[in-house]
């Protein structure tokens, strides 16, 4: 427990990767598997179940700090942080405790699970006492789930590399999926045998790059695969032994959310895995995201929702076939790879308008460009066609891991952008706990400001404390968190999409709403209206 | 109730029966300064009284001319028809709460205090009083600071560390009073230390007092910094300094800041530095409580700070609370002693580059 603190303190301090690297490898080179199964665990952001209510902790906390229930919160306010706000509150280390990462997790958090309210009480407190406020602040964050730490799940599988001399895309494949911190999974994360991949196991994704500068920079369009960019969730299809599995790119088992996917897969061929975009899609045509998310969010599926946005797999890759990792060859060879798989017997290069294997899985279209002009004018067709742009891949690419600058990029249109006033402000989490980074914005309607979106991110640090200030002298009332303010900064927001939404007073709701910039030259009299943006709603909203 | 015998005018705070202010913020006739802290101690008042200790630091804020007497700790004089002494606060050298009595009541103004022991300056002695006036800069109970001697360990440890790799260790601290705290209290055998001119020269006058501090060399153009990572020095330096070009010189380095706030995760990252360690001048909530205890008052006017919780909190124990609106702005004296030596190194600065 305490060298895993020392880790979390060591990588807490420091911005330079390469010094969370070197913390990350000392503490697994002296960890047993053991501790270092569940240092895998929580560094990775893996969690335990919630295992005791909040507000259990938050009243023993009140209770042992003495203090009353408003000091509490008040100190919550300035902290930002309920974990944090517990361990700075609560008495000071009485005894020591030795036990190393497994034990703690054992016997201080898994138990948990069992406990009445009285006995993990109980447990808390003696725990508590014997703890310092570091290893309190730990300790809270893993019973809350809270657990956050400035590490990478590409980072620990670096440390991981490093550690066993296993290459770094083994290591990230055994990472992916569903586990248990046993020791024995460990050891054969580090195994230097690597023909196990489990049957669930999918390929860590690989990401495209967003293209900042001109496409011309790219040089010969020819070179390149283009296809447009699908704005749904990102997902790989796993079909081995007659098992078939769907694994978002959060690492998440989704195959029972979407059925129909699910039926339609079971016709692939065993040993395959297939990279594409989950789309909510009816009678030929893609639906708003806003649908899509219906669907997310629901772990089974009822027969109207399937009716209502059914949803299909728009492939686009493919990364095994008969159980052979394909990750190396060319992008154009696995494009043909695709063809087969998907529409046998056929080998076209514009198959959308033949038939694949079911309804529920397309293969995503290429498009043809002679020229980068070409592909410009096509582009302008994304807002219209509901993609977020065009990607570009090149024909000679391997299917790599991570985000890597040079083979995939993604061209996306420029998003939509309004000018709004900030009305609310609350504090931030984390690093900004203390600053008022959260806003929310609000555009006029018949000389009424109408809340329209919210954004906490886009400011640099100097911004943000000059808002913050705003705010702070600017507070017309408190609720809670939230401060109401007075009207008097405009901020241009710019986002992806934008959709009615009967949820909202404003009767819209933006997509990927962040600010682009204050706009300190802008009286608020010149902010948008609710007007303007329906007006947007016609054209793109559809 | 009798009327309180120190009130806030738009100059001070201002003992009427003695026609004295205490720490004003616009010049008057007569001032009492609790201690050199430049929100506390400030220019263009007639005559100027404080500790003995605290002479030298008041004579380099207010300048040659200005009219300074001293008095030591526990001896009263009377002032028009109040009776007045000193009693050490425990924030900086020199610094002091100050007592007024007239005819029977007894207030006491604490200026800023601490109760973690501090090896330049004596320790606070709570005065028994009516009306007790507080500061409430930490005034949360999240707010709880380890003793002296486990910070120091916790830099030597730091420093060590450093020279055991070759870096500099820059170590950020208000130069007045939390530099010298930390100059005292760190074990000088680890290797040479250096200051920045601002801490320098408030060492001189802390020495001159007859105050121990380690051989410290002043970073003088002369001083060869990229050197200095390889002699494992420590180099304290004001806060304003991070990032400047001055402290960018120094090489490969480890950077931290020695402050209360240092004791929030959000404080600490938001400064991006290496270490934060929690160590202030200012008293925090149990050093808060156990002194306002220790009076005995009856009143308690809560001045900077996190004011509300503080008052709300006294009022909770029966005690006869308030707010009190003073220009002394808590989070920002430390702030504001940071712009003054801004321009102070930018001075410098320019200096140099000539």
């Amino acid at each position: 427990m305490k060298a895993f603190v020392e880790l979390y303190k060591e990588i807490d301090r420091t911005t330079k990767t390469n010094e969370k690297l070197e913390a990350l490898v000392k503490y697994f080179k002296q960890a047993s598997d053991s501790d270092s199964a569940w240092a895998v665990f929580f560094l990775t952001g893996r969690k335990l179940r919630r295992l005791v209510p909040t507000e259990l902790m938050r009243q023993l906390t009140i209770s042992l700090a003495g203090i009353a229930p408003w000091l509490f919160q008040e100190c919550y306010d300035n902290v930002g942080d309920l974990g944090e706000t517990m361990a700075l509150l609560l008495p000071d280390k009485q005894s020591e405790m030795d036990l190393n990462l497994t034990e703690f997790v054992e016997q201080k958090l898994l138990v948990l699970r069992n406990f009445s309210d009285l006995a993990t009480a109980q447990l808390l407190e003696a725990t508590w006492l014997e703890l310092d406020i570091d290893q309190k602040f730990i300790f809270n964050k893993l019973i809350t789930g809270g657990f956050r730490v400035g590490v990478s799940q590409q980072m620990v599988t670096k440390a991981l590399a490093t550690v066993s001399n296993i290459d770094a895309n083994v290591v990230a494949h055994r990472l992916m999926g569903h586990w248990e911190p046993t020791p024995q999974w460990y050891a054969n994360l580090l195994a230097l045998e690597t023909e196990d991949a489990a049957v669930s196991t999918p390929y860590p994704f690989y990401l495209a790059y967003p293209l900042q500068d001109e496409p011309e920079t790219l040089g010969d369009i020819n070179e390149f695969q283009i296809e447009w960019k699908w704005d749904g969730i990102r997902a790989q299809i796993i079909k081995r032994d007659g098992q078939v599995f769907i694994w978002s790119r959060g690492e998440e088992l989704i195959s029972e959310r979407f059925p129909e996917i699910l039926t339609a897969a079971s016709r692939l061929p065993n040993g395959s895995v297939i990279d594409g975009e989950i789309l909510a899609w009816k009678e030929g045509d893609v639906l708003p995201f806003a649908m899509l998310q219906t669907r997310i969010g629901r772990k089974s599926v009822g027969k109207k929702l399937l009716a209502d946005v059914p949803c299909i797999f728009m492939a686009f890759d493919i990364i095994e076939i008969g159980g052979v990792d394909i990750r190396q060859s060319t992008m154009k060879e696995r494009r043909h790879h695709l063809l087969s798989v998907l529409t046998p017997g056929q080998c076209d290069e514009a198959p959308s308008c033949r038939d694949t294997l079911s309804e529920h899985l397309r293969v995503s279209a290429q498009l043809m460009a002679g020229s980068w002009e070409e592909l410009a004018t096509m582009r302008l067709d994304s807002r219209k066609l509901k993609v977020e742009g065009v990607m570009l891949k090149k024909h000679d690419s391997i299917y790599g891991v991570g985000r890597r600058r040079g083979d995939w990029w993604k061209w996306k249109i420029n998003p939509l952008s309004m000018d709004a006033v900030l009305v609310y402000a609350q504090r931030g989490h984390g690093r900004r706990a203390s600053l008022y980074t959260d806003y929310t914005f609000a555009v006029w309607q018949e000389g009424k400001l109408v809340p329209i979106a919210k954004a906490y991110s886009g400011l640099t640090d100097e911004e943000i404390r000059s808002v913050d200030d705003y705010v702070r002298k600017n507070t017309v009332e408190k609720f809670g968190p939230v401060r109401t303010v007075k009207p008097g900064l405009v901020f241009e927001i710019a986002f992806e999409g934008i959709q009615k939404s009967p949820r909202h007073k404003s009767g819209i709701a933006v997509r990927f709403p962040r600010i682009a910039r204050l706009r300190l030259d802008k009286p608020i009299e010149e902010a948008d209206t609710l007007v303007q943006l329906q007006g947007m709603l016609e054209v793109y909203g559809k | 109730m009798a009327e309180d015998l120190v009130r806030v005018s738009d100059r001070g705070l201002y003992c009427q029966h003695g026609d004295f202010y205490i720490d004003p913020w616009r010049p008057v006739n007569r001032a009492l300064i609790t201690h050199g802290h430049s929100d506390h101690a400030r220019m263009g008042s007639t005559s100027y009284l404080c500790h003995i200790d605290a002479k030298g630091i008041l004579r380099s804020r207010l300048g040659e001319d200005a009219l300074l007497e001293t008095i030591d700790y526990g001896t009263p004089v009377k002032i028009k028809d109040v009776y007045v002494s000193f009693h050490p606060a425990g924030h900086i050298l020199g610094s002091s709460q100050i007592r007024i009595e007239y005819r029977g009541q007894i207030c006491v103004v604490s200026g800023d205090y601490k109760t973690q022991a501090d090896p330049t300056c004596p320790a606070i002695e709570p005065v028994r009083c009516h009306t007790f006036i507080t500061e409430s800069t930490f005034g949360l109970p999240i707010y709880r600071f380890p003793e002296n001697h486990v910070i120091a360990a916790e830099v030597n440890e730091w420093w060590q560390a450093n020279a055991a790799a070759g870096k500099v260790s820059l170590l950020y601290a208000y130069s007045l009073g939390k530099a010298q705290r930390l100059l005292a209290s760190v074990d000088a055998s680890i290797g040479p230390i250096y200051t920045h001119g601002a801490v320098e020269a408030l060492n001189a006058v802390y020495r001159g007092c007859g105050v121990y501090l380690p051989e410290t060399i002043y970073v003088s153009n002369d001083v060869k910094k990229e050197v200095l990572g390889k002699a494992g020095a420590l180099v304290v330096a004001p806060p304003n300094t991070q990032d400047s070009l001055w402290s960018r010189k120094f090489g490969k380095s480890s950077d931290a800041f020695a402050s209360g706030w240092m004791r929030v995760r959000g404080a600490r990252r938001r400064r991006s530095l290496d270490r934060g360690f929690v160590m202030s001048d200012h008293a925090d909530w149990p050093g808060l409580i156990a002194t306002i205890a220790a009076t005995g008052a009856e009143r308690v006017l809560v001045t900077h700070g996190y004011t509300p919780p503080l008052v709300r909190y006294l009022s909770d124990l029966g005690i006869d609370a308030q707010a009190l609106e003073t220009a002394y702005t808590g989070e920002e004296e430390e702030r504001k002693e940071q712009i003054a030596e801004h321009e102070h190194a930018a001075d410098h600065e320019h200096g140099e580059e000539q």
